[in-house]
């Protein structure tokens, strides 16, 4: 039921099809999927989303995908929970957790994306796939791969988490570890992807692969029961999650799905890599590159080339960026996972960071419904918190063993235990 | 400054066909004033309507992105190597 769609300029408007290109090659600006809206006001409606089954691809009316596609993995569709524990430490009232940390099939939003892009792989004709990664985006490549009968081709960056290779290589990847930054991995995969005929995901699939992120917004709306929330608080790498939970609003509002609402957007980074909230806090629409220095490691993006389109959507919405040190991106890791039983990874760490400062600052108001985005699991990122708890000497396994230890360790008088 | 530039395919059809080509620049302003005379049909593309270079072209010098050599400012040494590159991300999000 997907609705008819092509590739659009976002700067000329000049309209290229549907083909693997995602550079307008007259301005060089990117491209973006346009849809047939007329078209979809018929088919996307919430009656006929509700009759499918609870994962993003209730969402295929507006997503890119080939009319013959069959998914044949349950992506998306995860919990959108309260969280009143978390918001009583921010100083919220309504707050709740989009938590991508348990998407599926390898546990990150970038699940969706790859869903929709390896869909139009397929179509496209391509054998093998490929992405240049942080190394969430890898984990989701080579499975998905596996599952879909590609070959895969991963570049990361030489000091990823050792979770996060493990977790390509398992999948039957061939994983290029390159000697520098993601910024020039990813300057290396657009040579390599002018050479070889691969399907890059995040290179000449991009248009298409970045649709899969509306389905994050998506889910908001219809979780809260077809309303938007107030605010989102959105991590920032590339920049794109933040664009895309905005047009899938947008898309929603236009189809009359939801009413019509100014959410605003709330931007995320980690200060050793923070070229967008920087920008914002500058009060300029201009990125300025950074080397990145963080543990957030899958947000170190120093380049961000969707950074222009995240400024214009943080400034036009009212909404604000802030960033936080590493220090507390590990503490609010801890704190997510002890009010609310969520162990996300650090760019996680980075988005509940940054709602405490948004808070306190004043400027998201505690009685409005707030989302934030958890995009990752913390099972991958287990050395941001490594130091952090010190293993405990084992005791032998007699009662008066543990009194003991008890003892000692609440430091409570016996006869009042 | 005697510099080489490698074209990106997406542009390659504005070149006849060129991939590489040999720049006699000092600057990046020199550097497009000079594409601009070799490739005239690439110049729009290049550069938008007020004559700026566009936004989402990065201009790589022997591999580091030039913004992190004083954009403007950098002065070409012989042998430079320049790639033009579309801004494309990846990454968490």
């Amino acid at each position: 039921m997907s609705t008819s769609y092509l590739l659009r300029c976002r700067e000329c408007g000049k309209t290229w099809g549907n083909q693997p290109k995602s550079v307008c090659e007259d301005c060089f600006s990117p491209l973006e999927v346009s849809y047939d809206y007329d078209q979809a006001r018929r088919e996307f409606t919430r009656e006929r989303i509700a009759q499918r089954s609870n994962n993003m691809w209730r969402y295929s009316g507006l997503l890119p995908l080939p009319a013959d596609y069959q998914p044949s993995l349950p992506v998306g569709f995860t919990p959108l929970i309260p969280a009143p524990r978390l918001a009583s430490e921010l100083g919220a009232k309504c707050l709740c957790l989009k938590n991508d940390a348990v998407c599926l099939p390898t546990l990150s939003f970038k699940d969706r994306v790859v869903a929709v892009a390896l869909a139009n792989a397929r179509a496209f004709g391509f054998d093998t796939v490929s992405c240049s990664s942080t190394g969430n985006l890898a984990n989701s490549v080579a499975a998905q791969a596996a599952r879909g009968g590609f070959k895969s081709w991963i570049f990361i960056p030489s000091d990823l988490e050792a979770a996060k290779v493990l977790g390509t290589q398992v999948y039957g990847s061939t994983l290029v570890r390159i000697a520098g930054s993601y910024d020039q991995v990813n300057r290396l995969c657009s040579q390599i992807a002018d050479e070889h005929q691969w399907g890059f995901v995040n290179v000449n699939l991009r248009p298409y692969y970045a649709e899969g992120s509306k389905t994050v917004g998506f889910e908001i709306a219809e979780q809260l029961g077809w309303r938007l929330p107030d605010n989102v608080v959105v991590p920032m790498a590339g920049g794109s999650l933040i664009t895309k939970i905005r047009k899938a609003f947008d898309e929603l509002t236009k189809l009359g799905l939801v009413e019509e609402k100014t959410v605003k957007f709330f931007g995320a980074q980690a200060t050793g890599c923070s070229p967008i909230s920087t920008a914002v806090k500058r009060g300029s629409r201009e990125i300025e590159p950074q080397k990145p220095a963080t543990i957030a490691r899958s947000l170190a993006i120093g380049n961000p080339a969707d950074g222009h389109y995240a400024i214009r959507a943080i400034h036009e919405t009212g909404g604000w960026a802030e960033d936080v040190s590493d220090a507390e991106v590990a503490q609010s890791m801890q704190l997510l996972a002890e009010t609310e039983g969520i162990f996300t990874e650090t760019a996680g760490g980075v988005t509940v960071g940054c709602a405490r400062k948004l808070y306190a600052q004043g400027r998201i108001s505690p009685d409005q419904t707030t989302v934030l985005c958890i995009t990752g699991n913390g099972l991958k990122t287990t050395d941001a918190l490594s130091g952090a708890y010190q293993a405990a000497e084992p005791i032998p396994p007699k009662f008066a063993a543990f009194e003991d230890y008890l003892e000692t360790t609440l430091d409570i008088p016996a006869e009042v235990a | 400054m005697s510099i080489k530039v490698q074209i990106p395919s997406a542009l390659r059809r504005h070149t006849g066909g060129v991939g590489s080509v040999n720049c006699e620049a000092r600057n990046l302003e020199e550097l497009f004033s000079a594409l601009d005379q070799q490739f005239p049909e690439l110049k729009p593309h290049l550069r938008d309507e007020a004559g700026r270079v566009r936004r989402f072209l990065n201009v790589y010098v022997n591999e580091e992105d030039v913004r992190f050599l004083g954009g403007n400012s950098y002065a070409f040494q012989d042998g430079d190597e320049v790639l033009l590159v579309p801004s494309i991300a990846g990454g968490a999000c």
